[in-house]
């Protein structure tokens, strides 16, 4: 078997640099190596969404992507929402707020999925929210409160300036 | 689960992924990896070396030349998506992308990928197959160009050898000119918004000042293991006024279709569902190239 490669990424704003098996997917990397444990896995083939990051501005699930293959990249998690007092996110607030999250499992992939939509799109829709989270799946919610609170932060960001 | 364990390889240039192809044993291509991963993590695929092609030059990117445009393999389902170039001039490609797995998927997943993998519910190859693209192949012994109809050779199998790679794939668009304008078509079944399709249909239609049919191409898929085009359907709206056509009269063809099963839909409800779904895409087709629809 290939020895772990070195990888090099900006995980959060933070530079990071550890060794990784090549078969190693970025979830894992994150939760066992970097010790990032806020993204979750669920289903690990694709289907769940649990396991959202951004990586260099997209939306991608990590269970589907080789830790190795982030190198060079900025990786952003759900830890890095949160300002560096530990203050939440108005999207985060937002979750709080309408009730979105029961169990949380869902949420910190609904949270990555959604501030990748709200920085590319200023005004979404319902139906732009509800398309974006149709990859992610919540088993408690039944989405409603998930698709208020990101269009009350939707709502807030336009009032921010950029 | 986990991958199973393998070398992996990250070519930066052409050259250097042909020589590996052409020296390298039960090698895989990871492009998007929206297939392959899920495969390596369910351990259904237990390649012995990974090469990583998202770092090759000049595979990336839309171009157009001439009168084509040349889609490179691992150009991200998202990029193609937002193309500008696309929208203008390939249209149908856009409205497949949308029902297309999701924002997440589409990210990574790239038009190559899905042509090389021929799922046979996928968008991508029955796009290819609509348009008779062709499909740029390159190998250790050089490059050749397969026509889409000789592109997918059964189920899941492309007609790229084990030591050869997909570089692009070069459409040819319908334009609207003196001959007539152009309309295109699509429809989709899926039990739930980017699901793989059940069944889907694509459909193209040239419409003549006179108001006549003078060119269509129709594609299913999801109904055979590779896109089925329906040459008889096409050949018999050829010449007849736009405004009368029923595509339902002329689906003898379907009824010879080596139709799927699986365990949610049987072949008699798949073949209906066929029916169905290329009169909606003819419909909306016909309703673009007449201005009676955007
Ligand atoms: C939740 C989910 C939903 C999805 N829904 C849909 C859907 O509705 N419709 C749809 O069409 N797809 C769907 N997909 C699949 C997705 O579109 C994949 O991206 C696509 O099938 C494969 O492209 P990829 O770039 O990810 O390729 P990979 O997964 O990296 O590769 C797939 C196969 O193609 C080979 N390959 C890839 N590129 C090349 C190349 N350039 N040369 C030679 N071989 C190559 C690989 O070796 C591998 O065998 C879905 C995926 C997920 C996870
Ligand atoms: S764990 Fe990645 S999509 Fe389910
Ligand atoms: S809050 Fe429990 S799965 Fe979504």
């Amino acid at each position: 078997m290939q020895q772990p490669l070195v990888i090099t990424a900006t995980i959060n704003g933070r530079p990071v640099e550890r060794a990784a098996d090549p078969r190693m997917h970025l979830a894992d990397f994150l939760r066992h190596e970097v010790g990032l444990t806020g993204t979750h896995v669920g289903c690990e083939h694709g289907v769940c969404g649990s396991c959202t990051v951004i990586v260099d501005g997209r939306p991608v699930r990590s269970c589907l992507m080789l830790a190795v293959q982030v190198d060079g990249a900025a990786v952003e998690t759900v830890e890095g929402l949160t300002g560096a007092s530990g203050s939440l996110s108005r999207l985060q607030r937002a979750f709080s707020e309408h009730h979105a999250l029961q169990c949380g499992f869902c949420t910190p992939g609904m949270l990555m999925t959604l501030e990748a939509l709200l920085r590319t799109v200023l005004n979404p829709t319902e139906t732009d929210v509800r398309d974006a989270i149709s990859g992610n799946i919540c088993r408690c919610t039944g989405y409603q409160g998930i698709v208020e609170a990101a269009l009350t932060a939707a709502k807030d960001r336009q009032g921010e300036p950029a | 689960m986990k991958a199973p364990p393998f070398t992996y390889h990250r070519p930066t240039t052409g050259e250097e992924l042909a020589a590996l192809l052409g020296s390298l044993e039960n090698a895989k291509v990871l492009a998007g990896g929206q297939s392959l991963m899920p495969m390596l993590n369910l351990r259904l695929a237990f390649p012995d070396h990974l090469i990583d092609i998202n770092r090759v030059e000049g595979l990336a990117g839309i171009k157009v030349e001439g009168e084509d445009v040349v889609v490179g393999a691992m150009t991200r389902q998202a990029d193609v998506l937002a193309s500008s170039v696309v929208a203008e001039r390939l249209p149908v490609l856009a409205e497949a992308l949308r029902h297309v797995g999701h924002i997440q998927t589409r990210s990574r997943g790239t038009y190559g990928g899905s042509c090389c993998h021929l799922d046979p519910s996928s968008e991508q190859p029955a796009m290819a197959a609509l348009y008779d693209a062709r499909f740029h192949v390159v190998g250790a012994a050089g490059r050749r160009t397969v026509e889409a109809a000789d592109w997918s050779v059964g189920m899941l199998q492309s007609a790229l050898a084990d030591d050869e790679y997909l570089e692009a794939i070069r459409f040819t668009p319908w334009r609207d000119g003196a001959d007539g304008r152009c309309g295109y078509g699509f429809a989709e079944y899926a039990r739930r918004h980017g699901d793989y399709a059940i069944v889907g249909c694509a459909a193209l239609v040239r419409v003549d000042q006179a108001g006549a049919i003078g060119r269509a191409a129709v594609v299913l898929f999801g109904v055979e293991p590779s896109p089925t085009r329906l040459p008889a359907l096409e050949a018999a709206s050829l010449g007849q006024a736009a405004a009368g056509f029923n595509p339902a009269s002329h689906l003898g063809e379907v009824d010879a279709l080596d139709v799927m099963e699986d365990i949610h839909v049987n072949a008699v409800y798949r073949r209906r569902l066929a029916r169905v779904m290329i009169g909606r895409a003819f419909a909306d087709a016909l309703a673009r190239a007449t201005g009676a629809k955007a």
